[in-house]
């Protein structure tokens, strides 16, 4: 177990770094690199953005400036928002929360719903039921999630008037069905993707489990039908779903930033389209940085609890 | 997959809906449907704009806002009174072929990658794979609009940022694929005839390769037309007066109440577009890949 955990650990490492370089070469290589938002300000002279330029540090060598970049990242100076001169992290940290509540409910959502129709899919496999889902879960991968939330304004909330069409509360009122109502739209539409990449996920594991000896073995001693399904096939199904909710994080924020665009949700996403319409730079970055460790981050807790769930990893 | 067991529910009832027949007849169908509309869809975008009476940028201010099969314009106008059957082909042309393009781009970039990882493997092999899992690492729509908005955005440049966002899955097959036909005979024999290293990967290893790449290409079409709608209607892909699928859905959420049909039409034309490729990619999956399960 430790020499697994220490593995899994070292290869989080590795990653940190090669996301970070990636993270560095998206700031500099860009044409006109961290100078160019000052380069439009009228009556901006190259002597100007040579002195700028020296006094951020961009006149040393690449590596240097690499090797500084990435040591104030893992020390959480993440540099000041040119619009209110808030440390990076403290803007990003107003943000999280709100992001956390939408893509939190939207995985219960879609972990509820995407299981049940993929366990029910594969133990009626072909029936017309599992046909639906699957021509079902194809499409649902195809529609564009800010278009889905659109419809959703439209319908639920300018035809039929029953749900907000955004924001995260009413001022002046904020109780928590309040918060409950403004939340269920756009996690809903949020969940519609994830929905459909769980049911064709369980189906094929649940099909891997159903198939397998201990199962019949479970049904030659005469296990009712339900109770295999429930004590034996869905809990090892399972098992790989785990991994498959890290490896949707960042399908999830993704979605995220589209869906608080069109449900003005003040979380993550929303911070990092209005910080490009500034040009504010270090909260772009951070943004980018932060949604990529999070990534890394919910990989390896993914991993790390399936190796608690499954003594087969923790021994190997 | 194993020979299918029974399952452990009550046996399922037979009939004409599962029998073995009917299941490739539908996931063909799906497929064939889906290459029917991406014809259809095609032929429309290219010739369609001959045959309407309105251009593009045509602004019509009496017909400001018509709603879709009223008056001259058969889908309707946007606010500056544009016809929207018009901008909608003209948009399709755009989209899809920024589509194309940057699968192309993308399955060239994941193939190359791919292919040397898996031939040379060992520390060459595992960097390079550690380089596509930390490029994945990213919320590619963040990477997307990051790029798209230091860049300044041309119908190439977004198709070229799509592409960078969108070869690492073509890697990992390619990889996977080569690693296992590395070691086989014929690839032995070419090593013992003193082929290049460039020889067997691209002339021996590639063609081999070509069906699992095939499939990820068409699903990344697919992929790379919803990409472009999200950085467009975002604002900071294609831009007017050129229209996209995508910024065609710019600024309809503020006219939803007065006009609906400006959100909807653009986004069904979408949706209809990425099903397609969607529905062909899974048919190729079918035919062309062996390691696929027909469960």
């Amino acid at each position: 177990m430790t020499r697994y955990l220490l593995n899994r650990l070292g290869q989080s490492l590795v990653l940190l770094v090669l996301v970070s370089m990636i993270g560095f070469a998206v700031l500099n290589l860009a044409p006109g690199g961290p100078l160019s938002q000052f380069a439009l300000t009228p009556g901006m002279t190259q002597a100007d953005l040579d002195r700028i330029s020296a006094q951020m540090g961009l006149d040393r060598p690449l590596v240097v400036q690499y090797a500084d970049w990435f040591w104030r990242l893992l020390r959480g100076d993440w540099g000041r928002s040119f619009r209110d001169s808030r440390p990076v992290l403290d803007v990003i940290g107003g943000h999280f929360a709100a992001t956390l509540l939408l893509m939190g409910t939207a995985t219960v959502i879609s972990v509820t719903i995407g299981t049940w129709v993929g366990i029910k899919g594969a133990t009626k496999r072909y029936s017309i039921f599992d046909y639906a889902a699957t021509v079902g879960a194809m499409v649902a991968l195809s529609i564009p999630t800010f278009w889905f939330g659109l419809v959703a304004i439209y319908i639920f909330s300018l035809k039929l008037g029953w749900l907000p069409a955004g924001n995260m509360y009413t001022i002046g009122n904020g109780s928590f069905l309040d918060y409950a109502i403004h939340l269920i739209m756009p996690a809903m539409v949020l969940a519609l993707v994830d929905v459909a990449v769980w049911s064709r996920y369980m189906r094929t594991a649940t099909l891997d489990v159903i198939n397998q000896d201990f199962v019949r073995t479970a049904r030659a001693k005469g296990m009712t039908p339900r109770r295999v399904l429930m004590k034996h096939v869905v809990g090892n199904a399972l098992l790989p779903m785990i991994t498959l909710a890290g490896l949707q994080v960042p399908t999830l924020l993704g979605g995220a930033l589209v869906t608080e665009t069109v449900f003005t949700w003040p979380g993550m996403g929303r911070l990092f389209l209005d910080s490009l319409g500034y040009q504010d730079y270090p909260v772009v970055m951070g943004l980018l940085m932060f949604s990529a460790i999070l990534v890394l981050l919910s990989n390896l807790a993914a991993d790390l609890l399936t190796a608690f769930v499954d003594p087969r990893i923790r021994l190997t | 997959m194993s020979v299918s067991s029974p399952p452990i529910h009550r046996p399922i009832k037979s009939g004409w809906w599962n029998s073995r027949t009917f299941r490739r007849f539908v996931r063909h169908r799906l497929a064939a449907l889906g290459v029917v509309m991406v014809i259809l869809l095609t032929l429309a975008c290219v010739i369609g704009p001959y045959l309407l009476p309105y251009n593009d940028l045509y602004i019509d201010l009496r017909a400001r806002f018509s709603p879709p099969l009223t008056g001259y314009h058969f889908l309707g106008t946007d606010p500056l009174g544009r016809d929207i059957a018009a901008r909608l082909l003209m948009a399709g042309r755009i989209s899809m072929l920024v589509g194309f393009a940057a699968m192309i781009l993308s399955t060239m970039i994941g193939a190359t990658i791919g292919v040397v990882a898996g031939y040379y493997g060992g520390r060459i092999g595992t960097v390079l794979m550690r380089f596509v899992d930390a490029v994945l690492s990213f919320p590619s729509i963040f990477l997307l609009l990051a790029l798209a908005a230091f860049i300044k955005p041309s119908p190439i440049m977004i198709t070229v940022i799509i592409a960078i966002t969108s070869w690492m899955e073509v890697a990992r097959i390619v990889e996977a694929e080569v690693r296992s036909l590395r070691e086989r005979d014929f690839i032995m024999a070419a090593r013992m005839l003193g082929l290049s290293n460039r020889w067997i990967m691209f002339r021996e290893l590639l063609p081999n390769a070509m069906g699992p790449i095939i499939v990820a290409a068409t699903l990344t079409v697919a992929r790379a037309i919803l990409l472009e709608a999200y950085v467009s209607f975002l604002g900071y892909g294609i831009q007017p007066p050129l229209p996209s699928w995508g910024n065609m859905l710019n600024g309809a959420q503020q006219y939803l109440q007065s006009a609906p049909w400006l959100a909807i039409i653009p986004g069904v034309a979408i949706t209809l577009a990425v099903t397609s490729f969607n529905f062909i990619g899974d048919g190729l999956r079918d035919a062309l890949d062996a390691r696929s399960d027909l469960n």
